[in-house]
């Protein structure tokens, strides 16, 4: 070993050196956010809880096509449909799996009305495995609360669609 | 008996006016570990429970309180359930001795700093126990590089504090403290002071000396088996025994309780409250070393301890004792 190599390691110079860059790192702003007190931006695209949307006049969008049904991957939708008085063909059941659903953003990319749709709401975990199978009044009433987010997200992504 | 009586009472309300702080104490450690920690390296580490994050610890025994007890129907019942028990016993009875001030101090007895050597040498019992009696193969591997580390560190631990010893000429850490009034130890036996705080985190398994509880490795080394209470017991005790080395360390070479400079505005401040300023200074030192530095492989860590550490405090010894002898500067009592 060379002398300087062995002064080296016994002035503990890198480690000195490194205690120093720690130190002064550790006055530095923070690289991760305070969670649940802050939260990081979501894309318009993000692919979190489902939606059923309605129109303006409070109407449903969905037409019962069974296009998201068909194209799901893990088969988490299932619909059923009937015709209503009026001669318009309407759901009677919508329900999607939440714990079989793989957030692909299939359902929502095939939908020809934009009625389902993913928000950008992430945090719905629950307590009981029940509570995940959504049916159509739980993603209904998602859309509902969600609707001004919803439409500004289409909105905002509409020109690379 | 009635007179007996009365000694037991006060002597037991003594204890629980040491150990009760020095628990506190372990549980705020932990926080400013964890928070050093994450300080280092850009995060902010635990701030939600109470302020600034405060009572983290005291939620994390909470819960550890309320787990299952788990214990592995392989493994030896009687010395499984032992083991933490002895681990924590250990890291505690030790504060029995440490001078807070030159009167508060449970035990002023004239071996202190030999009681003190013995109980953390014992510390190992409990990590090999403990390794031993889960009866399956990352404990066992752990305790036995536990064992074989502590050991080996603990000789040159030793031979820092006959360093110390020349110099005071007695074996009472009051003495030892009161030895330093005019000059630290720290500024005639610097090496010394830096052996002993390398040596301090192997003692204690601390980064970069963690090889027992080396998760890449060794899963959690020897609390691979133990969950709920016990592994909190474990936990204390680590911490507890982090908190001794720094004490020792504080009062072997950064003088005690005393003051920095004894000069006016200094000497205002209760003589405990440096003994804890110094503590807390050496382990904010251990918790950044956690933080910078990468893990030693087991053989860098022995040729460490056995090639490098001993003969240089061995030589140490005989310096600082020439030098003594020479200027004819012994200490006799």
């Amino acid at each position: 070993m060379k002398l300087s190599r062995i002064l080296k390691t016994v002035l503990l110079v890198d480690f000195m050196s490194g205690l120093i860059i720690a130190i002064k790192e550790s006055f530095k702003s923070k690289k991760t956010l305070n969670y649940p007190f802050e939260k990081g931006k979501i894309s318009p695209r993000f692919r979190g809880e489902h939606a059923l949307r309605r129109y303006p006049n409070g109407e449903e969008r969905c037409i019962a096509c069974k296009l998201c049904e068909a194209v799901c991957p893990a088969q988490a939708i299932t619909i059923e449909s009937t015709e209503r008085e009026d001669g318009s063909r309407k759901t009677t059941r919508y329900d999607i799996d939440m714990l079989k659903c793989i957030y692909c953003g299939l359902c929502e990319e095939s939908c020809p009305v934009d009625a389902i749709v993913q928000g950008p709401n992430f945090e719905f975990s629950t307590e009981t495995r029940e509570e995940l199978y959504y049916n159509k009044e739980k993603l209904l009433d998602n859309g509902d609360r969600w609707e001004s987010l919803l439409a500004a997200n289409i909105k905002a992504d509409n020109p690379y669609r | 008996m009635i007179e007996n009586l009365n000694i037991l009472i006060t002597e037991i309300y003594k204890v629980f006016l040491l150990l009760i702080p020095i628990l506190t104490a372990v549980a705020m450690i932990v926080w400013l570990d964890r928070r050093v920690w994450a300080f280092v390296q850009k995060r902010r580490g635990p701030n939600v429970v109470g302020p600034f994050g405060l009572f983290q610890s005291l939620a994390d025994a909470l819960k550890y309180i309320f787990k299952e007890i788990i214990i592995p129907a392989s493994a030896n019942k009687i010395i499984f359930i032992l083991a933490p028990i002895v681990t924590m016993t250990l890291a505690l009875i030790s504060w029995a001795v440490i001078p807070f001030s030159e009167e508060i101090v449970l035990a002023n007895i004239n071996v202190g700093i030999l009681y003190l050597f013995a109980v953390s040498s014992l510390g190992v019992y409990g990590i090999i126990m403990g390794g031993w009696a889960s009866n399956s193969k990352y404990p066992f591997l752990g305790a036995i590089r536990s064992a074989a580390q502590m050991v080996s560190y603990e000789v040159s631990i030793g031979v820092i504090i006959i360093n110390v010893l020349l110099c005071v000429g007695s074996l009472n850490l009051t003495d030892i403290v009161l030895a330093q009034e005019n000059l630290w130890f720290i500024v005639p036996l610097f090496p010394m002071f830096v052996i002993f705080f390398i040596s301090a985190l192997a003692e204690t398994n601390r980064p970069p000396f963690d090889l027992p509880e080396a998760e890449a490795e060794l899963v959690a080394g020897y609390q691979t088996e133990y969950s709920g209470m016990m592994y909190a017991m474990f936990w204390l005790g680590e911490y507890a025994n982090i908190l001794l080395m720094c004490s020792m360390g504080s009062i072997l070479f950064l003088g005690g309780w005393l003051s920095p400079i004894d000069l006016y505005p200094f000497t205002l401040v209760p003589a405990p409250l440096w003994l804890i300023l110094k503590i807390l200074l050496l382990f904010i030192l251990f918790a950044l070393v956690k933080a910078i530095v990468p893990r030693y492989r087991y053989d860098q860590l022995m040729k460490l301890g056995w090639k490098i550490f001993l003969p240089l405090s061995l030589t140490w010894v005989v310096l600082t004792a020439s030098y003594l002898f020479y200027f004819n500067l012994l200490p006799v009592n």
